[in-house]
């Protein structure tokens, strides 16, 4: 196996094929960041939704997650990337934009959706898992519902959720790589194109492989600093 | 048949067993009793190896316990052991949870096996539940079924952790029937247990544990007349007031 | 405003379903190897041989960290030389099938395997130590005790993952491969009615994915309860 290819230049000589790794890097990172931040706003919302004593409130939060939850995300993708713009209005203005802003918002756009889904079962079930109590005394003490939602069930809510929110990070970047099937530049992407380009194949993909272990790594390392700043005294799985 | 000597074990910091030494002769019906966490379950799961020991020696019917090579399952071929739990596999048949180690562990054929399971069931008085599941059976039944299962395996000794102590006390005495049949024919026993009626009445000796040490030991009827040590006698007067 | 044209799709449906096959086809390959393979794993990572569970926790760590898209590049780009290579095959073998469903079983075998080490760890310790009591060795308690009882366990979650698996191989795309998303977008490219033709495709993976997660749903309540 030949290492020295990721130092070579690219055809075109701006940078080393590296160089072009590290691009498609940044982009992951961007994109899933920009969805996640959609993702954990509208998740956050729709969760809530689920819990509250509004029927139709609740049955359309239940509706968003399973519309969102049975469609494979490369069906939304293709569905946002090329029907939306033909029967939405203005979608004609979209198709004139700069290529790669049309594939990085869509992409944020569907992962940000998709992703939000999966939030706000999550919300669901922290807010679900609290002692039924907890609600009641926040009423009794003459707060009104969105107050006891604010100040006593969702902080609660937010520290029992760090641990599977860690893995739901880590799903938005998997599943970045899937934008690439509309031709985003990602870090998939681009190890396809070094495999076209340097015909070193295994080289490529352990690039790849190593890069998404490093991010993955990132990640569960900030969420271990995040827990233990959230962790509750006394409460599950918490050090007294 | 059995031997334990000088037995050593401790969970990390906290030594749970101190030096514990008894000898069980053929026959005999041992009750190991003493208040909580004195080390009674720990050391009866020492000698059919369930528990590992850190020092000493445990020596039953023959074959240590406690030496490398020792074929630990076909020992435990050989030691019936009954749980506080009853342990009964909730998703075969109560006749299949007696024919199963039958079959796999020892050779025996289907046919061979089933009918045995039948005639134990019968002697625990429960041959008509043979197709049922142990969830559809009392806590009672689930125990009398799990001392069949032992028994199916035609065991030298039986160990019985606790049987009657996540009983009803309505049916701990059908149990405590059962158990005192096994003792009438000869099967030598070491039983675990907070039931002294059942100790005075079956057990030919009483083992008294406190804090992992074998404090005192004795015939029965010794025992229960002149506990010789303070600890004993004042776990004795506490537990027969009831 | 857009003008909706449906036509292309009942003359497409004979193509579509040889798409819907091949999903199906994957998905089946890949569950009940993932489960076996993820069955082994789970056990692996449960014993006391440290090589042997440090494998498995690798095996598994790995293939959950990277995106299935890159998996399945990987399968196609490499694994079809190296087979061809390794079994002597022509270079005109179409590979590409077999390749999904190793690529799938494999991957999904992680995922398996941590749904199985769960419903492992759910069967109450006393079970083994009742099994290894009447002399049953420790992989014969796994098998007789410990397993049916970890499965029953854990059959909702084993089947929404098989759900989830069906909506993967939706990714076959990349390696144009025809399952039935590949071939939905074929018939909607060529006859330029790309629009109708993924709506539809939606449509049908809403309408099976909905109703299958609620027939879990159901078995869940009626049966497991």
């Amino acid at each position: 196996m030949d290492f020295r290819i990721f130092v070579s230049p690219v055809p075109t000589g701006e940078t080393t094929y590296l160089g072009w790794l590290f691009v498609g890097l940044r982009n992951t990172v961007a994109l899933s960041l920009a969805a996640w931040i959609l993702a954990l706003a509208l998740g956050t919302v729709l969760g809530i939704l689920r819990t509250v004593p509004g029927r139709g409130l609740r049955a359309l939060a239940g509706a968003y997650v399973e519309i969102f939850r049975n469609v494979p995300l490369l069906v939304q993708l293709f569905i946002w990337y090329f029907v939306v713009p033909e029967i939405v209005p203005g979608g004609h203005r979209f198709k004139q934009i700069d290529p790669f802003a049309q594939q990085f918002l869509t992409s944020a756009a569907c992962l940000g959706l998709f992703t939000a889904a999966r939030v706000c079962e999550q919300v669901r079930a922290g807010i679900e898992s609290l002692p039924p109590g907890q609600k009641n005394a926040g009423l009794a003490l003459g707060l009104t519902l969105p107050q006891t939602y604010r100040y006593v069930l969702l902080p609660m809510a937010a520290r029992l959720i760090v641990p599977p929110l860690t893995s739901e990070t880590v799903n938005v970047f998997k599943n970045s790589a899937v934008c690439s099937t509309i031709g985003l530049i990602e870090l998939t992407a681009q190890g396809r194109q070094l495999v076209d380009y340097t015909a070193h194949a295994y080289e490529s993909f352990l690039a790849v492989t190593v890069l998404y272990l490093v991010v993955n790594a990132a990640i569960q390392l900030l969420m271990r600093v995040v827990e233990s700043r959230a962790r509750v005294p006394g409460y599950l799985g918490s050090r007294k | 048949m059995i031997s334990v000597r000088d037995v050593y074990k401790s969970y990390g910091e906290v030594e749970v067993l101190s030096g514990c030494s008894v000898e069980v002769r053929k026959g005999e019906v041992i009750v190991v009793c003493g208040p909580s966490g004195s080390g009674k379950s720990t050391l009866i799961k020492c000698i059919n190896g369930l528990e590992p020991f850190d020092r000493g020696e445990i020596v039953v019917d023959g074959v240590s316990v406690g030496k490398r090579g020792t074929n630990l399952s076909k020992l435990r071929a050989r030691v019936g052991m009954v749980f506080q739990q009853f342990e009964l596999f909730p998703h075969m048949k109560v006749i299949d949870n007696l024919t199963l180690a039958q079959v796999k562990v020892l050779g025996r054929g289907a046919e061979q096996a089933g009918k045995k399971a039948l005639a134990l069931l019968d002697r625990v008085g429960l041959r008509e539940h043979a197709d049922k599941h142990p969830g559809q059976l009392s806590g009672g039944q689930q125990q009398r079924v799990a001392i069949a299962r032992s028994l199916a395996l035609d065991p030298v000794c039986m160990l019985f952790d606790e049987p009657t102590s996540a009983l009803d006390p309505e049916m701990i005495n059908e149990v405590l029937d059962v158990m005192a049949g096994l003792a009438r024919d000869g099967m030598t026993m070491v039983v675990v247990t907070h039931e002294m009626g059942f100790a005075r009445k079956v057990a030919s000796r009483i083992v008294f544990m406190d804090q992992g040490r074998i404090v005192e030991e004795g015939r029965t009827a010794e025992f229960f007349a002149e506990p010789k040590t303070d600890r004993a006698r004042q776990f004795l007067s506490k537990v027969l007031h009831h | 405003m857009y003008e909706f044209d449906w036509s292309s799709i009942p003359g497409a449906l004979p193509f579509l379903w040889q798409g819907m096959k091949v999903s199906l086809g994957i998905t089946a390959v890949a569950v009940a190897v993932g489960i076996a393979w993820g069955t082994v794993l789970a056990v692996m990572r449960l014993s006391p041989a440290r090589p042997v569970s440090l494998f498995a926790a690798a095996y598994v760590s790995l293939f959950r960290s990277v995106p299935l898209v890159m998996v399945l590049l990987w399968f196609f780009l490499i694994v079809p030389s190296l087979l061809r290579d390794v079994l002597g095959l022509s270079h005109a073998t179409d590979l590409r099938l077999a390749s999904a469903m190793v690529a799938f079983a494999l991957f999904e075998a992680a995922y398996y395997s941590e749904i199985m080490r769960a419903g492992i760890q759910s069967v109450s310790k006393g079970q083994r130590s009742a099994a290894l009591a009447l002399g049953m060795t420790p992989l014969q308690a796994m098998w007789h005790v410990v397993l049916p009882q970890a499965f029953r366990n854990m059959v909702p979650l084993l089947l929404t993952q098989a759900i989830i698996l069906f909506q993967d191989t939706s990714l076959v795309y990349v390696s144009a491969l025809a399952d039935f998303f590949g071939a939905a977008y074929k018939v909607g490219d060529r006859d330029g009615r790309l629009v109708e033709m993924l709506l539809f495709a939606g449509a049908v993976y809403f309408v099976l994915c909905s109703a299958a997660s609620w027939a879990v749903r159901l078995l869940r309540r009626r049966v497991l309860a």
